[in-house]
Protein backbone atom coordinates (compact mmCIF):
# COMPACT_ATOMS: atom_id res chain seq x y z
CA UNK A 1 0.00 0.00 0.00
CA UNK A 2 1.46 3.83 -0.75
CA UNK A 3 1.29 5.63 2.21
CA UNK A 4 1.70 8.83 0.61
CA UNK A 5 -0.92 8.36 -1.87
CA UNK A 6 -3.80 7.22 0.89
CA UNK A 7 -2.63 10.12 2.86
CA UNK A 8 -2.87 12.74 0.47
CA UNK A 9 -5.15 10.84 -2.56
CA UNK A 10 -6.34 14.33 -3.44
CA UNK A 11 -2.94 16.46 -3.78
CA UNK A 12 -1.37 13.59 -5.47
CA UNK A 13 -4.01 13.46 -8.07
CA UNK A 14 -3.74 17.18 -8.65
CA UNK A 15 0.17 16.95 -9.14
CA UNK A 16 -0.14 14.53 -11.85
CA UNK A 17 -2.13 16.26 -13.51
CA UNK A 18 -0.05 19.20 -13.79
CA UNK A 19 1.86 17.28 -16.30
CA UNK A 20 1.18 15.02 -20.02
CA UNK A 21 -0.33 11.79 -18.86
CA UNK A 22 2.90 9.98 -20.40
CA UNK A 23 4.98 12.32 -18.46
CA UNK A 24 4.82 11.20 -15.00
CA UNK A 25 8.51 11.53 -13.94
CA UNK A 26 7.58 15.45 -14.21
CA UNK A 27 5.45 15.22 -10.78
CA UNK A 28 8.71 13.98 -8.48
CA UNK A 29 9.87 17.43 -7.70
CA UNK A 30 6.61 18.85 -6.29
CA UNK A 31 5.72 15.05 -4.77
CA UNK A 32 9.09 15.89 -2.88
CA UNK A 33 7.61 18.86 -1.89
CA UNK A 34 4.07 17.37 -0.75
CA UNK A 35 6.53 14.62 1.18
CA UNK A 36 8.60 17.14 3.24
CA UNK A 37 5.39 19.29 4.02
CA UNK A 38 4.89 18.06 7.36
CA UNK A 39 8.06 17.27 9.08
CA UNK A 40 10.84 19.56 6.64
CA UNK A 41 12.02 16.16 5.71
CA UNK A 42 11.67 13.45 3.38
CA UNK A 43 11.88 9.69 4.86
CA UNK A 44 12.58 6.42 3.32
CA UNK A 45 9.00 4.91 3.11
CA UNK A 46 8.65 8.25 1.41
CA UNK A 47 10.89 8.17 -1.35
CA UNK A 48 9.67 4.75 -2.02
CA UNK A 49 6.31 6.05 -2.44
CA UNK A 50 7.20 8.33 -4.78
CA UNK A 51 9.13 6.40 -6.70
CA UNK A 52 6.43 4.19 -7.14
CA UNK A 53 4.02 6.66 -8.00
CA UNK A 54 5.96 8.17 -10.98
CA UNK A 55 7.67 4.93 -12.02
CA UNK A 56 11.13 5.52 -11.37
CA UNK A 57 13.70 3.86 -8.69
CA UNK A 58 14.52 4.98 -5.29
CA UNK A 59 18.01 5.82 -6.11
CA UNK A 60 16.73 7.96 -8.50
CA UNK A 61 14.74 9.68 -6.06
CA UNK A 62 17.40 10.04 -3.46
CA UNK A 63 19.92 11.80 -6.31
CA UNK A 64 17.24 14.01 -6.65
CA UNK A 65 17.19 15.01 -3.02
CA UNK A 66 21.28 15.42 -3.18
CA UNK A 67 20.83 17.62 -6.20
CA UNK A 68 18.58 19.97 -4.71
CA UNK A 69 19.35 22.42 -1.48
CA UNK A 70 15.53 22.93 -0.65
CA UNK A 71 14.97 18.86 -0.03
CA UNK A 72 16.43 17.09 3.07
CA UNK A 73 16.19 13.24 3.74
CA UNK A 74 17.37 13.86 7.38
CA UNK A 75 15.71 15.62 10.15
CA UNK A 76 17.20 19.18 10.69
CA UNK A 77 15.53 21.77 12.92
CA UNK A 78 11.63 21.75 12.55
CA UNK A 79 12.05 25.10 11.37
CA UNK A 80 15.26 26.16 8.43
CA UNK A 81 16.55 30.05 8.96
CA UNK A 82 18.47 30.25 5.76
CA UNK A 83 20.81 33.72 5.89
CA UNK A 84 21.69 34.73 2.54
CA UNK A 85 25.42 35.70 2.64
CA UNK A 86 25.95 36.47 -0.97
CA UNK A 87 28.02 39.40 -2.37
CA UNK A 88 25.06 41.80 -2.52
CA UNK A 89 23.73 41.09 0.72
CA UNK A 90 27.24 40.74 2.13
CA UNK A 91 27.81 43.89 1.33
CA UNK A 92 25.36 45.37 3.03
CA UNK A 93 26.45 43.26 6.59
CA UNK A 94 25.07 39.73 6.29
CA UNK A 95 27.83 37.78 7.57
CA UNK A 96 28.20 40.11 10.70
CA UNK A 97 24.46 39.67 11.13
CA UNK A 98 24.60 35.80 10.59
CA UNK A 99 27.61 35.85 13.04
CA UNK A 100 25.78 37.59 15.58
CA UNK A 101 22.45 35.72 15.56
CA UNK A 102 24.84 32.35 15.87
CA UNK A 103 26.44 34.16 19.21
CA UNK A 104 23.05 35.28 20.50
CA UNK A 105 21.28 31.51 20.09
CA UNK A 106 24.47 29.86 20.89
CA UNK A 107 24.79 27.64 17.83
CA UNK A 108 27.08 27.42 14.96
CA UNK A 109 25.92 27.88 11.28
CA UNK A 110 24.58 24.89 10.29
CA UNK A 111 23.46 23.41 13.66
CA UNK A 112 19.77 23.29 15.28
CA UNK A 113 19.20 24.65 18.80
CA UNK A 114 18.99 21.91 21.10
CA UNK A 115 15.17 21.85 21.29
CA UNK A 116 15.56 20.81 17.67
CA UNK A 117 13.44 24.57 16.60
CA UNK A 118 15.05 26.25 14.31
CA UNK A 119 18.30 24.96 12.08
CA UNK A 120 20.27 27.82 11.37
CA UNK A 121 22.22 28.14 7.84
CA UNK A 122 23.60 30.42 5.06
CA UNK A 123 22.67 30.33 1.60
CA UNK A 124 23.12 31.64 -2.12
CA UNK A 125 21.24 34.88 -3.26
CA UNK A 126 17.91 34.67 -3.07
CA UNK A 127 16.59 37.77 -5.00
CA UNK A 128 16.11 39.39 -1.82
CA UNK A 129 19.71 41.83 -2.23
CA UNK A 130 17.73 45.07 -1.94
CA UNK A 131 16.58 44.62 1.74
CA UNK A 132 19.28 43.02 3.21
CA UNK A 133 20.09 41.45 5.90
CA UNK A 134 17.43 38.62 4.76
CA UNK A 135 16.49 35.35 5.44
CA UNK A 136 13.70 32.63 4.23
CA UNK A 137 12.32 30.66 6.77
CA UNK A 138 11.36 26.81 5.85
CA UNK A 139 9.18 25.08 7.51
CA UNK A 140 5.32 24.28 7.62
CA UNK A 141 5.49 23.15 4.05
CA UNK A 142 6.18 26.64 3.77
CA UNK A 143 8.99 29.01 2.71
CA UNK A 144 8.53 32.90 3.66
CA UNK A 145 10.68 35.75 3.20
CA UNK A 146 11.81 37.56 5.87
CA UNK A 147 13.68 41.03 5.10
CA UNK A 148 15.59 44.17 6.32
CA UNK A 149 16.33 42.30 9.52
CA UNK A 150 18.01 42.80 12.54
CA UNK A 151 19.25 40.26 14.78
CA UNK A 152 16.63 41.62 17.86
CA UNK A 153 13.38 41.22 15.02
CA UNK A 154 14.86 37.49 14.13
CA UNK A 155 15.38 36.56 18.29
CA UNK A 156 11.35 37.75 18.44
CA UNK A 157 10.53 35.73 15.41
CA UNK A 158 12.40 32.61 17.01
CA UNK A 159 10.48 33.01 19.96
CA UNK A 160 7.33 33.28 18.28
CA UNK A 161 8.00 30.10 16.59
CA UNK A 162 8.63 28.14 20.06
CA UNK A 163 5.34 29.68 21.01
CA UNK A 164 3.44 28.56 17.78
CA UNK A 165 5.04 24.71 18.13
CA UNK A 166 4.19 24.93 21.85
CA UNK A 167 0.27 25.82 21.83
CA UNK A 168 0.14 23.60 18.51
CA UNK A 169 1.27 20.49 20.49
CA UNK A 170 -1.15 21.17 23.36
CA UNK A 171 -3.45 21.59 20.87
CA UNK A 172 -2.69 18.17 19.79
CA UNK A 173 -2.86 16.50 23.42
CA UNK B 1 17.54 63.04 -15.48
CA UNK B 2 15.57 60.21 -17.38
CA UNK B 3 11.81 59.38 -15.54
CA UNK B 4 11.49 56.29 -15.12
CA UNK B 5 9.16 54.36 -17.03
CA UNK B 6 5.95 51.73 -15.85
CA UNK B 7 5.17 49.92 -18.67
CA UNK B 8 6.80 46.50 -17.05
CA UNK B 9 6.55 47.68 -13.20
CA UNK B 10 2.93 48.75 -13.89
CA UNK B 11 1.95 48.43 -10.36
CA UNK B 12 3.90 51.58 -9.26
CA UNK B 13 1.57 53.68 -11.30
CA UNK B 14 -2.06 51.66 -10.45
CA UNK B 15 -2.72 50.92 -7.11
CA UNK B 16 -3.95 47.19 -6.94
CA UNK B 17 -2.93 46.12 -10.62
CA UNK B 18 -2.42 42.69 -8.74
CA UNK B 19 -6.13 41.95 -8.64
CA UNK B 20 -8.25 40.32 -11.89
CA UNK B 21 -10.77 43.41 -11.91
CA UNK B 22 -8.28 46.37 -11.84
CA UNK B 23 -5.76 44.16 -13.98
CA UNK B 24 -8.90 44.24 -16.61
CA UNK B 25 -10.36 47.27 -15.88
CA UNK B 26 -6.78 49.08 -17.40
CA UNK B 27 -6.35 47.85 -20.21
CA UNK B 28 -5.60 44.09 -18.92
CA UNK B 29 -6.23 41.30 -21.82
CA UNK B 30 -6.87 43.07 -24.27
CA UNK B 31 -3.92 42.35 -26.56
CA UNK B 32 -4.23 39.01 -25.72
CA UNK B 33 -8.03 39.12 -27.09
CA UNK B 34 -6.90 41.03 -29.81
CA UNK B 35 -4.25 38.52 -31.17
CA UNK B 36 -6.26 34.95 -30.62
CA UNK B 37 -8.99 36.98 -32.40
CA UNK B 38 -7.94 39.11 -35.06
CA UNK B 39 -3.83 37.96 -35.65
CA UNK B 40 -2.72 34.90 -36.89
CA UNK B 41 0.15 33.14 -34.86
CA UNK B 42 2.90 34.53 -37.82
CA UNK B 43 1.38 38.20 -37.89
CA UNK B 44 2.38 37.71 -33.71
CA UNK B 45 5.82 36.68 -34.05
CA UNK B 46 6.26 39.73 -37.09
CA UNK B 47 5.28 42.63 -34.40
CA UNK B 48 7.50 40.94 -31.85
CA UNK B 49 10.52 40.83 -34.48
CA UNK B 50 9.84 44.18 -35.49
CA UNK B 51 9.62 45.25 -32.40
CA UNK B 52 13.44 44.43 -31.64
CA UNK B 53 12.91 42.90 -28.25
CA UNK B 54 15.33 41.37 -26.42
CA UNK B 55 15.65 38.42 -24.46
CA UNK B 56 15.79 39.62 -20.65
CA UNK B 57 17.23 36.88 -18.90
CA UNK B 58 20.65 37.30 -20.15
CA UNK B 59 22.11 36.57 -23.65
CA UNK B 60 19.95 39.29 -25.18
CA UNK B 61 18.72 37.61 -27.86
CA UNK B 62 15.71 38.56 -29.94
CA UNK B 63 13.02 37.33 -29.22
CA UNK B 64 10.54 37.07 -32.39
CA UNK B 65 13.48 35.53 -33.85
CA UNK B 66 13.87 32.48 -31.48
CA UNK B 67 10.40 32.10 -31.60
CA UNK B 68 10.94 31.53 -35.89
CA UNK B 69 13.07 28.88 -35.13
CA UNK B 70 10.30 26.48 -33.99
CA UNK B 71 9.46 23.59 -36.74
CA UNK B 72 5.99 23.39 -37.70
CA UNK B 73 6.00 19.82 -38.54
CA UNK B 74 6.67 18.70 -34.88
CA UNK B 75 4.09 19.11 -32.42
CA UNK B 76 2.54 19.63 -29.70
CA UNK B 77 5.03 23.39 -29.12
CA UNK B 78 5.85 24.37 -25.46
CA UNK B 79 6.54 27.66 -23.54
CA UNK B 80 8.20 27.62 -20.53
CA UNK B 81 8.79 31.28 -18.43
CA UNK B 82 12.02 31.37 -17.34
CA UNK B 83 11.38 32.37 -13.14
CA UNK B 84 14.24 30.69 -11.91
CA UNK B 85 15.97 34.74 -11.26
CA UNK B 86 19.04 33.30 -9.29
CA UNK B 87 21.86 35.55 -10.45
CA UNK B 88 23.35 37.27 -7.63
CA UNK B 89 22.00 40.82 -7.35
CA UNK B 90 19.03 40.11 -9.64
CA UNK B 91 15.63 40.69 -8.25
CA UNK B 92 13.60 41.95 -10.90
CA UNK B 93 11.07 39.29 -11.94
CA UNK B 94 10.36 38.50 -8.19
CA UNK B 95 9.09 41.83 -8.47
CA UNK B 96 7.08 41.71 -11.48
CA UNK B 97 5.16 38.56 -10.37
CA UNK B 98 4.64 39.71 -6.72
CA UNK B 99 3.26 42.49 -8.02
CA UNK B 100 2.07 43.05 -11.54
CA UNK B 101 1.90 39.08 -12.26
CA UNK B 102 -0.91 39.44 -14.80
CA UNK B 103 0.54 41.37 -17.45
CA UNK B 104 3.35 39.12 -17.11
CA UNK B 105 1.07 35.86 -17.58
CA UNK B 106 -0.48 37.93 -20.80
CA UNK B 107 2.60 37.79 -21.92
CA UNK B 108 3.05 34.41 -21.42
CA UNK B 109 -0.12 33.70 -22.78
CA UNK B 110 0.59 35.82 -25.99
CA UNK B 111 3.84 34.25 -26.56
CA UNK B 112 1.66 30.63 -26.65
CA UNK B 113 -0.52 31.98 -28.90
CA UNK B 114 2.39 32.94 -31.19
CA UNK B 115 3.91 29.83 -31.09
CA UNK B 116 0.85 27.55 -31.31
CA UNK B 117 1.10 26.33 -27.68
CA UNK B 118 -1.80 25.04 -25.57
CA UNK B 119 0.05 23.70 -22.32
CA UNK B 120 2.76 26.66 -21.15
CA UNK B 121 4.47 26.52 -17.76
CA UNK B 122 6.37 28.78 -15.22
CA UNK B 123 9.23 27.39 -13.83
CA UNK B 124 9.45 29.28 -10.85
CA UNK B 125 13.39 28.98 -8.54
CA UNK B 126 11.81 27.24 -5.15
CA UNK B 127 12.53 29.39 -2.81
CA UNK B 128 9.41 31.61 -4.88
CA UNK B 129 7.27 28.95 -3.35
CA UNK B 130 4.62 31.64 -2.14
CA UNK B 131 4.79 33.47 -5.75
CA UNK B 132 3.85 30.65 -6.82
CA UNK B 133 0.96 29.52 -4.67
CA UNK B 134 0.06 33.45 -6.07
CA UNK B 135 0.44 32.65 -9.38
CA UNK B 136 -1.99 28.97 -9.18
CA UNK B 137 -4.46 31.63 -7.67
CA UNK B 138 -4.39 34.14 -10.96
CA UNK B 139 -4.36 30.97 -12.93
CA UNK B 140 -7.47 29.82 -11.68
CA UNK B 141 -9.20 33.09 -11.67
CA UNK B 142 -8.13 33.66 -15.53
CA UNK B 143 -9.88 30.24 -16.00
CA UNK B 144 -12.40 31.02 -14.15
CA UNK B 145 -12.83 34.17 -16.56
CA UNK B 146 -12.84 32.34 -19.50
CA UNK B 147 -9.51 33.66 -20.34
CA UNK B 148 -7.70 30.61 -20.12
CA UNK B 149 -9.29 26.85 -21.18
CA UNK B 150 -10.40 25.38 -24.48
CA UNK B 151 -12.34 27.56 -27.33
CA UNK B 152 -11.32 30.98 -26.07
CA UNK B 153 -13.07 34.08 -27.27
CA UNK B 154 -15.22 31.23 -29.82
CA UNK B 155 -12.00 30.55 -31.23
CA UNK B 156 -10.72 26.74 -31.55
CA UNK B 157 -7.74 27.89 -29.75
CA UNK B 158 -7.15 26.23 -26.05
CA UNK B 159 -4.32 27.08 -23.74
CA UNK B 160 -3.34 26.14 -20.02
CA UNK B 161 -1.05 27.26 -17.48
CA UNK B 162 0.89 25.40 -14.91
CA UNK B 163 3.42 26.06 -12.44
CA UNK B 164 6.57 24.20 -11.42
CA UNK B 165 8.98 25.19 -8.52
CA UNK B 166 12.76 23.90 -8.75
CA UNK B 167 14.19 23.54 -5.23
CA UNK B 168 17.33 25.34 -4.91
CA UNK B 169 20.08 25.15 -7.93
CA UNK B 170 20.59 28.30 -9.93
CA UNK B 171 21.99 26.03 -12.79
CA UNK B 172 18.12 25.73 -13.54
CA UNK B 173 18.08 28.74 -15.16
CA UNK B 174 20.47 27.78 -17.75
CA UNK B 175 17.52 26.64 -20.54
CA UNK B 176 18.37 23.29 -20.83
CA UNK B 177 19.09 22.62 -17.32
CA UNK B 178 15.73 23.69 -16.20
CA UNK B 179 13.57 21.93 -19.14
CA UNK B 180 15.16 18.62 -17.38
CA UNK B 181 14.56 19.92 -13.89
CA UNK B 182 11.04 20.15 -15.41
CA UNK B 183 11.04 16.53 -16.81
CA UNK B 184 12.15 15.65 -13.01
CA UNK B 185 15.30 14.88 -13.50
CA UNK B 186 18.94 16.43 -11.67
CA UNK B 187 19.04 20.13 -13.12
CA UNK B 188 21.85 19.62 -15.70
CA UNK B 189 22.49 21.15 -18.92
CA UNK B 190 22.08 19.13 -21.75
CA UNK B 191 24.51 19.15 -24.59
CA UNK B 192 23.47 20.94 -27.59
CA UNK B 193 22.60 20.68 -30.54
CA UNK B 194 19.89 19.79 -31.06
CA UNK B 195 18.49 22.60 -29.05
CA UNK B 196 15.26 23.64 -27.09
CA UNK B 197 13.64 24.84 -30.05
CA UNK B 198 14.09 21.82 -31.78
CA UNK B 199 14.01 18.90 -29.11
CA UNK B 200 13.02 21.07 -25.93
CA UNK B 201 10.72 20.07 -23.13
CA UNK B 202 9.75 16.49 -23.11
CA UNK B 203 11.84 16.56 -26.37
CA UNK B 204 9.32 18.74 -28.25
CA UNK B 205 9.66 22.10 -29.67
CA UNK B 206 10.24 24.63 -27.15
CA UNK B 207 10.41 28.51 -26.02
CA UNK B 208 11.92 29.63 -22.61
CA UNK B 209 11.58 32.86 -22.37
CA UNK B 210 12.61 35.24 -19.16
CA UNK B 211 9.83 36.56 -16.41
CA UNK B 212 10.54 40.55 -17.87
CA UNK B 213 10.69 39.28 -21.54
CA UNK B 214 7.81 38.24 -21.72
CA UNK B 215 6.31 40.76 -19.32
CA UNK B 216 7.06 43.03 -22.02
CA UNK B 217 4.56 41.54 -24.37
CA UNK B 218 1.30 43.15 -23.84
CA UNK B 219 2.35 47.07 -23.97
CA UNK B 220 4.34 45.81 -27.67
CA UNK B 221 0.95 44.01 -28.84
CA UNK B 222 -1.13 46.81 -27.55
CA UNK B 223 0.57 49.79 -28.37
CA UNK B 224 2.36 48.55 -31.63
CA UNK B 225 6.24 47.83 -32.41
CA UNK B 226 6.96 51.74 -33.73
CA UNK B 227 6.09 52.45 -30.23
CA UNK B 228 8.37 50.38 -28.33
CA UNK B 229 11.23 51.17 -31.04
CA UNK B 230 11.13 54.76 -29.87
CA UNK B 231 12.13 53.58 -26.41
CA UNK B 232 15.75 52.73 -26.20
CA UNK B 233 18.64 52.50 -28.45
CA UNK B 234 18.66 52.16 -32.11
CA UNK B 235 19.99 48.82 -31.28
CA UNK B 236 18.83 47.80 -27.65
CA UNK B 237 15.03 49.00 -28.58
CA UNK B 238 12.57 49.32 -24.91
CA UNK B 239 13.37 48.86 -21.80
CA UNK B 240 14.84 47.33 -18.96
CA UNK B 241 14.24 46.91 -15.25
CA UNK B 242 17.70 47.53 -13.63
CA UNK B 243 18.51 45.94 -10.44
CA UNK B 244 20.76 48.07 -8.48
CA UNK B 245 22.44 46.39 -5.47
CA UNK B 246 25.74 46.53 -3.08
CA UNK B 247 27.02 49.64 -1.77
CA UNK B 248 24.58 52.26 -2.77
CA UNK B 249 22.27 54.53 -0.73
CA UNK B 250 18.77 53.23 -2.43
CA UNK B 251 19.09 49.85 -3.72
CA UNK B 252 16.03 48.78 -5.94
CA UNK B 253 14.59 47.80 -8.93
CA UNK B 254 14.73 51.04 -11.86
CA UNK B 255 12.77 50.41 -15.10
CA UNK B 256 14.77 52.69 -17.43
CA UNK B 257 14.67 53.15 -21.31
CA UNK B 258 17.61 51.25 -22.27
CA UNK B 259 20.92 53.23 -22.86
CA UNK B 260 20.97 55.57 -20.16
CA UNK B 261 24.23 56.10 -18.40
CA UNK B 262 25.85 54.00 -14.99
CA UNK B 263 26.26 57.02 -13.48
CA UNK B 264 22.77 58.54 -13.53
CA UNK B 265 21.76 54.64 -12.42
CA UNK B 266 23.52 55.29 -9.78
CA UNK B 267 24.33 58.77 -8.35
CA UNK B 268 20.60 60.03 -9.40
CA UNK B 269 18.55 56.99 -9.48
CA UNK B 270 20.27 55.46 -6.30
CA UNK B 271 21.57 58.25 -4.59
CA UNK B 272 25.11 57.50 -4.77
CA UNK B 273 27.58 55.84 -2.24
CA UNK B 274 26.46 55.70 1.44
CA UNK B 275 29.01 57.57 4.27
CA UNK B 276 30.34 59.69 1.83
CA UNK B 277 32.71 56.80 -0.06
CA UNK B 278 33.42 56.39 -3.40
CA UNK B 279 32.57 54.21 -6.29
CA UNK B 280 35.37 51.99 -6.70
CA UNK B 281 33.93 49.39 -8.97
CA UNK B 282 30.73 47.41 -10.80
CA UNK B 283 29.13 44.61 -11.99
CA UNK B 284 26.64 45.04 -14.75
CA UNK B 285 25.61 41.73 -14.62
CA UNK B 286 25.70 39.97 -11.48
CA UNK B 287 27.99 37.79 -10.13
CA UNK B 288 28.94 36.57 -13.63
CA UNK B 289 30.17 39.64 -14.99
CA UNK B 290 33.62 41.44 -15.43
CA UNK B 291 34.37 43.38 -12.25
CA UNK B 292 34.73 47.30 -14.16
CA UNK B 293 36.33 50.10 -12.90
CA UNK B 294 34.19 52.76 -12.21
CA UNK B 295 36.61 55.72 -14.24
CA UNK B 296 34.88 58.17 -16.31
CA UNK B 297 34.66 56.30 -19.49
CA UNK B 298 32.83 53.26 -17.81
CA UNK B 299 30.51 55.79 -15.52
CA UNK B 300 29.34 57.03 -18.82
CA UNK B 301 28.54 54.00 -20.77
CA UNK B 302 25.60 53.71 -21.71
CA UNK B 303 23.85 51.11 -20.68
CA UNK B 304 22.62 48.78 -23.46
CA UNK B 305 23.88 46.01 -24.88
CA UNK B 306 26.54 46.87 -27.60
CA UNK B 307 27.78 49.60 -25.35
CA UNK B 308 28.12 48.08 -22.07
CA UNK B 309 30.01 44.86 -23.79
CA UNK B 310 31.81 46.85 -26.22
CA UNK B 311 33.22 49.55 -24.09
CA UNK B 312 33.67 47.83 -20.79
CA UNK B 313 34.04 43.98 -22.23
CA UNK B 314 31.35 43.61 -19.57
CA UNK B 315 27.75 42.06 -20.39
CA UNK B 316 24.71 43.67 -19.57
CA UNK B 317 23.07 40.26 -19.29
CA UNK B 318 19.96 40.57 -16.56
CA UNK B 319 21.18 44.27 -15.67
CA UNK B 320 21.87 43.22 -12.21
CA UNK B 321 24.27 46.27 -11.07
CA UNK B 322 26.08 45.70 -8.07
CA UNK B 323 28.32 48.66 -6.28
CA UNK B 324 31.15 48.39 -5.02
CA UNK B 325 32.77 51.30 -2.56
CA UNK B 326 35.74 52.02 -2.08
CA UNK B 327 36.17 49.68 1.18
CA UNK B 328 35.53 46.61 -0.91
CA UNK B 329 38.58 44.04 -1.08
CA UNK B 330 38.40 42.56 -4.58
CA UNK B 331 40.32 39.29 -2.96
CA UNK B 332 37.14 39.32 -0.17
CA UNK B 333 34.73 39.94 -3.70
CA UNK B 334 36.28 36.99 -5.44
CA UNK B 335 36.56 35.06 -3.03
CA UNK B 336 32.62 35.16 -2.46
CA UNK B 337 31.96 35.19 -6.36
CA UNK B 338 33.75 31.93 -6.18
CA UNK B 339 32.41 30.37 -3.29
CA UNK B 340 28.87 30.44 -5.18
CA UNK B 341 30.38 29.46 -8.24
CA UNK B 342 31.76 26.45 -6.35
CA UNK B 343 28.67 25.70 -4.53
CA UNK B 344 26.61 25.75 -7.87
CA UNK B 345 28.39 24.09 -10.55
CA UNK B 346 26.76 21.28 -11.25
CA UNK B 347 29.48 19.00 -11.67
CA UNK B 348 28.95 17.41 -15.08
CA UNK B 349 31.50 18.27 -17.08
CA UNK B 350 35.72 18.74 -15.47
CA UNK B 351 36.73 21.95 -16.13
CA UNK B 352 34.16 23.54 -14.14
CA UNK B 353 34.09 21.02 -11.17
CA UNK B 354 37.78 21.03 -10.72
CA UNK B 355 38.07 24.16 -11.95
CA UNK B 356 35.78 25.75 -9.13
CA UNK B 357 36.85 23.66 -6.87
CA UNK B 358 40.60 24.87 -7.09
CA UNK B 359 39.66 28.48 -7.21
CA UNK B 360 38.18 28.36 -4.06
CA UNK B 361 41.02 26.83 -2.53
CA UNK B 362 43.43 29.41 -3.66
CA UNK B 363 40.87 32.24 -2.90
CA UNK B 364 40.28 30.85 0.81
CA UNK B 365 43.88 30.62 0.96
CA UNK B 366 44.57 34.70 -0.33
CA UNK B 367 41.75 35.55 1.78
CA UNK B 368 42.54 33.99 5.05
CA UNK B 369 46.29 34.65 5.18
CA UNK B 370 47.27 31.73 3.99
CA UNK B 371 48.69 32.36 0.28
CA UNK B 372 52.07 32.37 -1.39
CA UNK B 373 53.04 35.12 -3.76
CA UNK B 374 52.53 32.59 -6.70
CA UNK B 375 49.53 31.54 -5.73
CA UNK B 376 47.76 35.03 -7.72
CA UNK B 377 49.40 34.15 -10.48
CA UNK B 378 48.00 30.46 -9.84
CA UNK B 379 44.48 31.35 -9.45
CA UNK B 380 44.87 33.55 -12.74
CA UNK B 381 46.09 30.34 -14.28
CA UNK B 382 43.39 28.17 -13.36
CA UNK B 383 40.76 30.56 -14.85
CA UNK B 384 43.01 31.01 -17.80
CA UNK B 385 42.32 27.15 -18.07
CA UNK B 386 38.86 26.92 -17.67
CA UNK B 387 37.62 28.98 -20.34
CA UNK B 388 36.43 27.70 -23.62
CA UNK B 389 36.12 24.06 -21.86
CA UNK B 390 33.16 23.81 -20.55
CA UNK B 391 29.50 22.40 -21.54
CA UNK B 392 27.34 25.37 -20.39
CA UNK B 393 27.90 28.98 -19.37
CA UNK B 394 28.18 29.02 -15.93
CA UNK B 395 32.16 27.87 -16.14
CA UNK B 396 32.84 30.59 -17.60
CA UNK B 397 31.02 33.04 -15.68
CA UNK B 398 32.75 32.11 -12.93
CA UNK B 399 36.01 32.77 -14.24
CA UNK B 400 34.92 36.43 -14.99
CA UNK B 401 35.41 37.98 -11.59
CA UNK B 402 38.55 36.41 -10.93
CA UNK B 403 40.36 36.92 -14.21
CA UNK B 404 39.44 40.82 -14.52
CA UNK B 405 39.94 41.17 -10.53
CA UNK B 406 43.36 39.83 -11.03
CA UNK B 407 43.98 42.42 -14.13
CA UNK B 408 42.55 45.31 -12.90
CA UNK B 409 42.81 45.16 -8.70
CA UNK B 410 46.17 43.11 -8.32
CA UNK B 411 47.27 45.36 -5.50
CA UNK B 412 43.81 44.20 -3.23
CA UNK B 413 45.71 40.72 -3.46
CA UNK B 414 49.14 41.48 -3.14
CA UNK B 415 47.56 42.92 0.13
CA UNK B 416 46.10 40.15 1.12
CA UNK B 417 49.48 37.94 0.26
CA UNK B 418 51.64 40.42 2.09
CA UNK B 419 49.53 40.32 5.58
CA UNK B 420 50.00 36.27 4.89
CA UNK B 421 53.75 36.89 5.05
CA UNK B 422 53.84 39.06 8.24
CA UNK B 423 51.11 37.36 9.72
C1 LIG C 1 24.10 29.48 -15.45
C2 LIG C 1 22.98 30.21 -16.11
C3 LIG C 1 21.95 30.70 -15.32
C4 LIG C 1 20.86 31.36 -15.91
N1 LIG C 1 19.88 31.83 -15.11
C5 LIG C 1 18.80 32.43 -15.67
C6 LIG C 1 17.71 32.87 -14.86
O1 LIG C 1 17.72 32.74 -13.64
N2 LIG C 1 16.65 33.45 -15.47
C7 LIG C 1 16.61 33.61 -16.84
O2 LIG C 1 15.62 34.11 -17.34
N3 LIG C 1 17.62 33.20 -17.61
C8 LIG C 1 18.70 32.60 -17.08
N4 LIG C 1 19.71 32.16 -17.90
C9 LIG C 1 19.57 32.33 -19.37
C10 LIG C 1 18.73 31.20 -19.96
O3 LIG C 1 19.56 30.11 -20.28
C11 LIG C 1 18.00 31.62 -21.24
O4 LIG C 1 18.94 32.19 -22.10
C12 LIG C 1 16.90 32.62 -21.02
O5 LIG C 1 15.98 32.17 -20.08
C13 LIG C 1 16.19 32.86 -22.33
O6 LIG C 1 15.16 33.80 -22.17
P1 LIG C 1 15.21 35.23 -22.88
O7 LIG C 1 15.58 35.00 -24.32
O8 LIG C 1 13.84 35.77 -22.72
O9 LIG C 1 16.25 36.02 -22.16
C14 LIG C 1 20.82 31.52 -17.32
C15 LIG C 1 21.87 31.04 -18.09
C16 LIG C 1 22.94 30.39 -17.51
C17 LIG C 1 24.03 29.88 -18.37
S1 LIG D 1 30.02 24.15 -16.89
FE1 LIG D 1 29.63 23.65 -14.71
S2 LIG D 1 27.44 24.01 -14.44
FE2 LIG D 1 27.81 23.87 -16.67
S3 LIG D 1 27.50 21.71 -17.17
FE3 LIG D 1 29.66 21.91 -16.70
S4 LIG D 1 29.79 21.41 -14.48
FE4 LIG D 1 27.65 21.84 -14.94
S1 LIG E 1 22.65 38.37 -2.39
FE1 LIG E 1 21.36 37.94 -0.76
S2 LIG E 1 19.41 37.96 -1.66
FE2 LIG E 1 20.71 38.38 -3.31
Amino acid sequence: MNALLSKYPEQVEQILARYPADQKRAAVMPLLYLAQAEDNYVTKQEIADIAEIVGISDTDVVSIIGFYTLYHDEPGGRYRIQVCTDLPCALRGADQFLKNLCENIGVRVGETTPDGLVTIESVMCLAGCHRAPMFQLQGDGDIAYHENMTVEKTLALIEELRRHVKTGEAAHD
Amino acid sequence: MTEQTTFLLRHRAVPNIDQLDVYRANGGFEAFKKVVTSMQPADVLAVVKDSGLRGRGGAGFPTGVKWGFLPNNIWPHYVVANADESEPGTFKDREIMESNPFQFLEGLMIASYAVGANLSYVYLRGEFWQIARGLDEDIAALEAAGLLGDGLFSTQYSLRLRTHLGAGAYICGEETALLESLEGKLGQPRLRPPFPAVYGLFGKPTVINNVETLTNLPPILDKGAAWYKSLGTEKSPGVKIFSLSGCINRPGNYELPLGVTFRELIFEHGGGVPEGRSVKAFMSAGASSTIVMADDTALDTPMDYESTQGNLNAPLGSASVIILDDSVDMAWLVDKTVHFFRHESCGKCTPCREGTYWMGHLTHRITHGKARPEDIELLDTVAAQMQGKCLCALGEFSTMAVRSGIEKFRADFEANVRRAAHG
